[in-house]
């Protein structure tokens, strides 16, 4: 709350600014306290119509979202997204790197679910390269894995921070501490948290460490306790249903004509997934079930949502199951053509490239020293022309579009991210309803800004 | 399919004037009547042609979108000393494929081509060239039929793509009379198909129709196209920018803007910024 030096009237709770600029329309600024004291005061001034800015920096946007909210007393009669406010040109910058290093660009975008960028976009440049069908079983399994690791985490990261944003802070904690449990194996396997760049043109970047799987069993173990606690926490809480029940609706129609995917569209009765759809990955030859429901809602997509990480369970238990029966093998193409050269291993300086890739590359190879230079150094080529490949992400349909003009960089690399395309319904799903839906309908959609603006 | 179509070609025009023709200067009100003229030879000539390529482009020769000169980008002051700077290099995208195509693709551009014949718009004046490449069908759209073919694409019962997956661009500043592509991605969740359509348009009149009245999905992804590329999206509702700022100079994506940087001094060297630095293609 601010006071400015023109203040005009009597006190009161907010203080208002007049806008000289604006040909003295009033102005308010608010953080946190009572709508009804703004709209008292509006209303004590005369004014009927009230444009309301929520963002770029409100906590419950979900990063750096703004809206534009016309509000006649309590009921938004107006909604609009802007964005752009974290737009940092990756599609851009990726026209500028090796067809490898646009892994590092593309998990950047949305950050919560990183993987599932990396993978698409892999998909796609094996696509370009004619190799899909040489990807060795172990990476396509590994990347499964991981896949459906990330999704519990972004899908936990959308229940936590809904809570929040309803003042559970409870459920924010549950689910930040089950997601805790993704993020250690992710550390385990690829040596970060977040922003891994694990998956790589040809097959993922190492294999998994001993002791990889025990430590993806043990924290299964521990989320589907979380998951308890958290369906215990959210499922029968009356407040949390008297919130989300009804709010947000949006039917199959609407989803169909916004091109809306994903829980939001699944909660509208349609099992349409693009891993039953179009399976990629192999996922056609694993056991799990779509959950649906015909409430289209904001309460059935937060069940929605808690069942994904149940069947993303499941997923995972056969992936590990199989990586186990596999036992280690190749993870990266036999093609040295396209293969990252690396083996990476711990030294005492932290990670890099093993003693005995170094001693075979220095001492023993003329070739693979040539193969690992060109492809450090220029990379490799990919056959000019076009390729689209679909991924399933915890929010909907991810879409990656790869040009490819022959060369060693990507000609144009375009991201059909499904929050981008999802935050389309805000208006839909809020005009007419109460101020305070509004965080429950965008909370619901679960847009995630990096990956919105890229 | 009384009037299916296959072959037109006896009565196509020689592809390459056909191609600078469509691409150099649209313009809807003669395309009216070629279409017909076009649609009835179409017809005709199917009847004798049996399944060949269809497109009145269809020219097998790939699309060449740019031909380099030099070896790493080449030109003086690459800083290429390997003696390869007279190389040529000619950069080209698979071009229209023949019959038949596979899969489904077959069936999908024979009712294309029944609806949009029935139409009278003629599915040689509509469809520019049929591409299959990589397991994926792209039509290439004449721009100004490219709402009709996207309402006969998602109504159609043996069609139904009624998911749009939005629209991007592409610039290809060397594919003269061609430089902006937009590029459509379709999903039909009934049949489970999905294909992608294509439209190029000259960087001197970047305009196409506005999807938006069949695809309202395509609302953002239309901005954003018009924001980063410069297509303008006629008959949109609103055409503002959406991820840059409103008052932004130039549209990024372009291959003529420039990434922007500075150069980065790590361990007494100088890293200069990523589009300074040595290319390898």
């Amino acid at each position: 709350m601010s006071t400015h030096s023109t203040h005009q009237g009597p006190p009161t709770a907010t203080g208002h600014i007049v806008d000289d600029e604006a040909t003295g329309i009033p102005s308010f600024e608010a953080s946190g306290g009572d709508w009804s004291d703004i709209a008292e005061e509006a209303a004590r001034l005369g004014d009927e119509r009230i444009v309301v800015n929520m963002g770029p920096q409100h906590p419950s946007t979900h990063g750096v979202l703004r809206l534009m909210l016309e509000i006649d007393g309590e009921t938004v009669t107006e909604a609009r997204a802007g964005i752009g406010y974290l737009h940092t040109g990756i599609e851009k910058n990726m026209e500028y790197r090796s067809w490898t290093q646009g892994v590092t660009f593309c998990t950047r975008m949305d950050y919560v679910a990183n993987i599932f960028q990396e993978a698409g976009y892999c998909l796609a440049v094996e696509k370009l390269l004619g190799i899909t069908d040489d990807i060795p079983e172990r990476a396509t399994v590994i990347r499964v894995m991981m896949m459906e690791l990330n999704r519990i985490a972004s899908h936990l990261v959308c229940l936590a921070t809904g809570g929040n944003e309803l003042g559970a802070t409870t459920i924010m904690i549950v689910g930040f501490n089950a997601r805790e449990q993704v993020l250690r194996v992710f550390e385990l396997i690829t040596g970060l948290r977040m922003n891994n760049a694990y998956i790589r043109p040809g097959g993922v970047v190492q294999d998994i460490p001993p002791g990889a799987l025990d430590a993806v069993r043990d924290a299964i173990t521990v989320m589907k306790k979380d998951f308890g606690q958290l369906e215990d926490l959210m499922l029968a809480n009356p407040i949390l249903q008297a919130r989300l029940k009804d709010v947000g609706y949006l039917g199959l129609s609407a989803c169909m004509a916004l091109g809306i995917t994903g829980p939001v569209l699944r909660s509208t009765g349609l099992p349409y997934d693009v891993r039953k759809a179009e399976p990629y990955c192999g996922y056609e030859t694993y056991d799990f079930d779509i959950p649906t429901s015909t409430d289209a809602d904001a309460w059935s997509r937060v069940v929605l949502r808690l069942e994904e990480c149940y069947q993303s369970i499941r997923i995972i238990e056969q992936a590990v199951e199989r990586l186990q029966a596999m036992g280690p093998g190749p993870v990266m193409v036999e093609d040295k053509k396209i293969a990252w050269p690396a083996q990476l291993a711990i030294g005492s300086d932290g990670m890099g490239n093993s003693l005995d890739h170094i001693r075979e590359i220095m001492g023993t190879s003329m070739e693979a020293l040539i193969h690992h230079f060109k492809l450090v150094t220029e990379g490799f080529r990919v056959p000019a022309g076009q390729a689209f490949v679909s991924v399933e992400h915890p929010r909907g349909e991810l879409g990656v579009h790869l040009v490819s003009d022959g060369g060693t960089k990507p000609y144009r690399a375009h991201f059909r991210d499904p929050s981008f395309n999802n935050l389309q319904a805000v208006s839909m799903m809020c005009e007419g309803g109460q101020v305070a839906d509004v965080v429950v309908a965008v909370a619901s959609l679960d847009p995630v800004l990096g990956g919105v603006d890229r | 399919m009384s009037e299916k179509s296959g072959a037109p070609e006896g009565k196509t025009p020689e592809p390459s004037a056909e191609k600078v023709d469509a691409a150099a200067a649209a313009k809807p009100g003669d395309t009216a009547t070629s279409a017909s003229l076009a649609a009835q030879s179409t017809s005709e000539a199917a009847l004798e042609g049996g399944s060949q390529n269809i497109g009145p482009i269809g020219s097998p020769e790939p699309e060449v979108i740019e031909v380099r000169h030099g070896m790493f980008g080449g030109g003086p002051g690459s800083g290429d000393t390997s003696g390869f700077g007279g190389l040529v290099t000619t950069v080209a995208l698979p071009g229209a494929s023949e019959r038949p195509y596979g899969g489904w693709f077959d069936e999908a551009v024979d009712i294309l081509i029944e609806l949009l014949d029935a139409s009278g718009t003629g599915f040689a004046a509509a469809i520019e060239s049929v591409v299959v490449d990589r397991g994926e069908l792209t039509l290439h759209v004449a721009r100004e039929h490219i709402v009709e073919v996207c309402q006969l694409l998602r109504d159609d019962q043996d069609l139904r793509f009624e998911l749009s997956l939005g629209v991007s661009g592409v610039h290809y500043p060397h594919e003269t009379g061609r430089e902006l592509h937009a590029v459509y991605h379709l999903v039909s969740v009934t049949h489970s198909h999905r294909l992608r359509l294509e439209v190029a348009v000259p960087d001197g009149d970047p305009h196409v129709p506005s999807t938006t009245g069949v695809y309202p999905a395509n609302d953002w992804h239309e901005r954003e196209t018009w924001d980063f590329f410069g297509i303008v999206f006629d008959g949109h509702p609103a055409l503002a920018r959406i991820e840059m700022p409103d008052d932004w100079p130039g549209h990024p994506q372009r291959k003529d803007y420039p990434l922007g940087g500075i150069p980065v001094e790590y361990k007494g060297a100088t890293v200069p910024p990523a589009d300074q630095r040595r290319s390898y293609s």
